[in-house]
């Protein structure tokens, strides 16, 4: 019996490859490497990695546009024009975010715990503390993670895209639990968002067995091709179906598979938030819309119930329930929920152009998304004796942030205006593009309804722009006052001891709000996150036909 | 036994793992809920592979097995460092994040 080597196109893995092998490494370079030094060298990896990806893509780029895509490893992942945009942008993205997760404050401490093992409030946890220690396992961590979401959006069968699912899943279950600060809500996202993303990557697994049933193959050519010929089994595939949107729709935190993202937005380390609310949208979109456009258009008329259901839900709750919010991270949640719903008109909208506006809105969303929680960041409580401590995340700590801070403020101004969709912000042109996509496409009362609730998020966007450039900024007491009741309340509701009470109240009387200096990575990729936000919105053009060029699934 | 008989079985055995999940509140308990209908699934796809006579849904099978490997290792180091700040596995106790 001769063994027969299957054909490898390694040229066109070599995205995922560098990512994934980079990873691999990065684990060795962590037991390796001295502890003083693995920061350094871990981050200078991680960053080159992700930069050979970007590369890769760019390498690969004029080859797949002409030839408008190819199949790698048989029918498992399928290189075309959508899969290079969305994985140069999920690794640019990525890049970005892996500055904010890396810069340290001016008194050295980073975003994570020095020992996520230890137990909250124990003496081990203050001797890590002490002793200076850093969780650098959040590097490979981050690329596993950045690896799964460049497989995501490039597989060809429902075999890949389970396992690409899960391994972008798995290390964001594991970040989220590692924040230095208010580590009790950290651990409990941490669980929240484990129990419910494995709830429901099994329901999505039970879909794609029924699918598998119905098709005989777990290849997305051969499914589109059965379900043109009705059998007996429809049933199935129907189900099938709809548990495998589910999945997905749960990744991207559409209503009604939305309820982990405040809670995991909230607890999770704040520059974690900032990339699994922007890398991890961005691949399950990717995801979604080859499963919508190659695998089951020929559903249309059975599914669209079910999208447009999704679609509306998601743009209305979102939109409605943020206006509610008091908390700064919540409120950038429940917004990136009312974003899920805009960009699933143009998903919805089921045409090419459709494809592109897609497209452009999530890079330009991205980086709107990194940038806002960059800031949410930097933005901390300081004590009476100036030690800073974690971030001042009640909206009313923000007020008169303006005055004292132009140069944050404003950036933060420009993200919400471009979450907004104001004209000459690139959230506009993002906007404009999906919505004339879903008319073009039929779904005309969807591009209704989503200006109407872009108009109703622009007033809570809008209303903390005035509160930070146009309120005063209150006396010492009262940004405590007005939080610390509430922090009581939720420690005494908890039924929790009081040991665990005075670990979630750290707040101590008379706290400010200041800007937290840093190493300077943060404020690089800030700068680069409002950059595109303002390039992206002034010239578009140039973009927006490089993307339209590269918008054709390979069927 | 027809495929019916297998399909059913899979049903309620999914059945029953969803309702522990969504009904029972130690965190434990309720990841064995997302086992058990993860093993459902196995269930299902080697039945369909048989029905098809091919290997692809047995594949699959195995790479659910290693997935759900992966996923208790990450699940139990989560509930596990919870328990240990908590002295409690209850999903109930672990509501400081209010909507």
């Amino acid at each position: 019996m001769t063994f027969t080597a299957p054909h490898v196109d390694w040229a066109h893995l070599s995205p995922v490859l560098i990512v994934l092998g980079a990873a691999a490494v990065s684990v060795l370079l962590e037991a390796f490497v001295p502890a003083r030094r693995r920061r350094t060298v871990q981050l200078a990896f991680s960053a080159a990695a992700l930069a050979g990806a970007i590369v890769a893509v760019a390498a690969l780029w004029s080859g797949v546009k002409s030839s408008g895509g190819v199949r790698v490893l048989g029918t498992s992942l399928i290189v075309d024009g959508p899969t290079l945009v969305l994985q140069g942008t999920i690794a640019l993205l990525a890049l970005i975010s892996l500055l904010i997760i890396a810069d340290r404050t001016s008194t050295g401490e980073d975003a994570f715990a020095p020992s996520a093992a230890s137990v909250p409030g124990s003496d081990y946890e203050e001797l890590a503390r002490r002793q200076g220690l850093a969780q650098t396992e959040v590097y490979p961590l981050v690329l596993f993670a950045t690896g799964g979401m460049l497989i995501f959006p490039a597989t060809g069968d429902l075999l890949t895209l389970f396992v690409a699912l899960e391994v972008l899943s798995l290390p964001l279950y594991l970040l989220t639990g590692m924040a230095r600060r208010r580590r009790l809500l950290s651990q409990e996202a941490a669980m929240k968002y484990f129990l419910l993303g494995a709830f429901a990557s099994a329901l999505m697994l039970f879909g794609i067995a029924l699918v598998y049933g119905y098709a005989g193959s777990l290849s997305y050519a051969d499914i589109a091709t059965a379900t043109q010929n009705p059998t007996g089994l429809d049933t199935l595939l129907l189900v099938g179906a709809v548990m495998v949107l589910a999945g997905l729709l749960f990744k991207i935190g559409a209503v009604p598979f939305h309820a982990w993202t405040p809670d995991v937005y909230q607890g999770a380390p704040t520059p974690i938030t900032g990339f699994m609310a922007a890398c991890t949208k961005v691949a399950a979109f990717g995801a979604l819309l080859r499963v919508v456009y190659t695998v089951i258009p020929g559903l249309q008329w059975d599914l669209d119930v079910v999208m447009w259901t999704v679609t509306i839900l998601t743009m209305v709750v979102g939109t409605v329930i943020a206006m509610v919010q008091t908390d700064m991270k919540r409120l950038l949640a429940y917004s990136s929920v009312a974003h899920a719903g805009f960009i699933l008109t143009g998903v919805v909208a089921l045409d090419a152009a459709g494809v592109s506006a897609v497209l452009f809105y999530l890079l330009v969303y991205g980086a709107a998304t990194i940038g806002a929680f960059g800031v949410v960041w930097l933005v901390r409580e300081r004590d009476a004796d100036g030690v800073i401590l974690g971030e001042a995340t009640h909206l009313s700590q923000w007020a008169g942030i303006g005055r004292r801070h132009p140069w944050h403020a404003g950036a933060f101004a420009l993200f919400l205006f471009s979450f907004a969709g104001i004209p000459l912000t690139a959230g506009f042109v993002g906007k404009f593009g999906v919505f004339s996509a879903a008319v073009d496409g039929g779904a005309w009362p969807l591009a209704l309804l989503g200006v109407l609730a872009s108009a109703g998020a622009a007033f809570f966007y809008v209303r903390i722009v005035v509160l930070m450039f146009f309120s005063d900024a209150p006396a010492d007491e009262a940004p405590a006052a007005a939080a610390a009741p509430e922090e009581t309340d939720v420690a005494v509701g908890g039924g929790t001891s009081p040991a665990v009470a005075t670990l979630v109240a750290e707040k101590a009387p008379a706290l400010t709000t200041t800007v937290v200096g840093t190493e300077g990575f943060a404020a690089v990729a800030i700068g680069l996150c409002a950059l595109t936000t303002i390039v992206l919105g002034v010239f578009p053009t140039p973009v927006l036909d490089v993307i339209s060029h590269m918008s054709t699934f390979l069927p | 036994m027809s495929l019916d008989h297998y399909l059913v079985l899979a049903g309620i055995l999914f059945s029953i793992g969803a309702a522990t999940v969504l009904l029972r509140r130690n965190a434990i308990i309720v990841f064995m809920g997302v086992e058990l209908m993860l093993n459902a699934t196995n269930l299902l796809l080697v039945t369909f592979s048989r029905l098809h006579g091919q290997l692809d849904g047995q594949v699959l099978a195995f790479f659910v097995m290693v997935v759900a490997a992966a996923e208790v290792v990450v699940g139990l180091a989560i509930i596990v460092s919870i328990y240990r700040t908590r002295r409690s596995a209850s999903v109930d106790d672990v509501n400081l994040l209010k909507s």
